[in-house]
């Protein structure tokens, strides 16, 4: 037997969670093996004590014969956390530097990876539709996990968050009034249909998952943060192949293609905002 | 501890970047181990501040970058509005998950990652704040067998952070601001 290659170095806690993890994805398809280990370490672990299984083997058994415990899990070990006009400079640049280059296609296909709820899909269509933009152009939003999809789709957002996302609207260059976009109902804001209308949200696995159109702009916004290098490696090269020559890709603001293996494919056009632009080769 | 340290977590609330100015800019050039810190911010400004300290330092001062490697004689301050941690291979991450104690970056989260990567080789330091962030990241590094400094509530600009810490774990250093740049060149040199 070889015994050079065993798990010696891993502690015991390490392995059940690579054998967690192996199990999620063999049993359901999820594949969460190449994110960032400490944080789904802290995610699985934090579970386990809230959901009061004594061992991480006791919770591998439970979702691999209950689906609902295997959701409930799911649902603890995504980061959906997201707001509207998050990085008003961002949007402020999209505006200033993508939409110009956009005007000048006759149609235009916007991919928006990891949408989670969609608040960042209603900016983006907020943008597009004050730039006259509207009638030319298709918003891919996807995300893996369905049940953010589905809430996405409704297009309701907390009103407590209102007054936040008016000042993250202005400060991203707005200048009709937020309040247009929206119909207030208790405490809900509801985004008005208009802006729904060319947005189709569908599931995607970043992971797993190919190129399904040609794309004038993708944008992946603090998704790869929670990937290790190699699930990076996968996603960039996925991108660089959907995006048509001269296509905008829009990273979220800690991110960075440097060290990543299409580095070379991708010009930085705002090395703040983290927005690049594929070169024609 | 029974082993040269690996790494330095330090975390810091109100009051931490008058305690970040007494302390780092005494570190010396040569310092053989990186350090990771969390100080809670208001926002993203800051970005100055961490200049103003690297210009004032013989270390690299910088904001922490996402899948960053660790180097020795770095100072690595966590940006804000992300939670940094620390991964067994030497590399940060970082997460835009929920605050923790209603702060994001929180010093529980690195700590607690840090005590899991590096176990025993760890020193983690918790100063000033107005906060009870940090405690349970304290514990965890203690457990593990890491090496704790807290900050004498005494000297603290804000006590509740040390205290807290204080009060849940015995500490093996309970130190002022002054010693604290001293203390950690005899752990670690
Ligand atoms: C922190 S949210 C980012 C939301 C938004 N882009 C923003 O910047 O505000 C991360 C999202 O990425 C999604 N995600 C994580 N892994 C994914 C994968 N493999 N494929 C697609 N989406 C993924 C999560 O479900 C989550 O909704």
């Amino acid at each position: 037997m070889n015994k050079v290659e065993n798990g010696n170095h891993l502690t015991v806690d390490e392995i059940e969670i690579k054998l967690l993890l192996d199990a999620i994805f063999l049993k359901y398809g999820y594949d969460f093996r190449n994110y960032s280990r400490a944080s789904i370490k802290r995610r699985i672990t934090q579970h386990k004590t809230i959901a009061g299984y004594q061992k991480l083997s006791d919770l591998q058994h439970q979702i691999l014969v209950e689906e609902p415990a295997f959701r409930k899990l799911l649902h603890d070990l995504s980061v959906n956390v997201t707001e509207m006009f998050r990085d008003p400079l961002f949007y402020k640049k999209f505006r200033t530097d993508i939409v110009p280059i956009l005007q000048t296609y006759p149609f235009v296909r916007l991919w928006v990876a990891g949408c989670s709820t969609g608040e960042e899909v209603y900016s983006l269509a907020i943008i597009l539709y004050e730039e006259g933009l509207r009638e030319r152009c298709q918003i891919y939003a996807t995300d893996l996990n369905e049940s953010v999809l589905k809430r996405a789709k409704t297009g309701i957002f907390p009103i407590s968050k209102i007054k936040e996302y008016t000042t993250n609207y202005i400060q991203a260059g707005g200048s009709e009034q937020f309040s247009d976009y929206y119909t207030a109902r208790y405490d809900s804001a509801i985004m008005k249909k208009f802006l729904k209308d060319k947005i189709v949200f569908s599931s995607h696995n970043l992971a797993i998952d190919g190129v399904f159109n040609e794309m004038q702009v993708v944008t992946c916004r603090n998704v790869m943060i929670y990937f290790n290098r190699k699930l990076q490696n996968r996603v960039v090269t996925l991108f660089r192949d959907s995006l048509c020559t001269g296509g905008f890709l829009c990273l979220g603001k800690k991110e960075t293609m440097k060290f990543l293996s299409c580095e070379k494919d991708f010009i930085e056009i705002a090395d703040q905002e983290r927005i690049y632009r594929k070169h024609k080769s | 501890m029974n082993r040269q340290p690996k790494a330095i977590v330090l975390g810091v609330s109100t009051g931490g970047w008058q305690a970040l100015n007494r302390t780092i800019p005494e570190l010396p050039e040569h310092f053989p181990v990186p350090l990771i810190t969390v100080q809670h911010m208001a926002s993203s400004s800051d970005n100055i501040l961490v200049k103003t300290l690297d210009q004032a330092s013989h270390l690299t001062v910088k904001e922490a970058d996402e899948k960053e490697t660790l180097n020795k004689g770095t100072v690595y301050i966590a940006p804000a509005n992300y939670h940094l941690m620390v991964e067994k291979n030497m590399t940060l991450s970082l997460s835009t998950g929920q605050p923790v104690n209603f702060s994001r970056p929180s010093i529980d989260v690195l700590f607690e990652t840090a005590a899991d990567a590096f176990g025993a080789s760890l020193i983690g330091v918790l100063l000033t704040g107005a906060s009870k962030d940090g405690s349970l990241g304290m514990l965890r590094i203690k457990n593990r067998g890491g090496l704790t400094i807290v900050q004498d509530p005494k000297t603290a600009a804000a006590p509740l952070m040390p205290q807290s810490a204080i009060d849940l774990i015995e500490a093996d250093y309970v130190t002022g601001l002054d010693e604290l740049a001293n203390l950690l060149v005899e752990l670690t040199c």
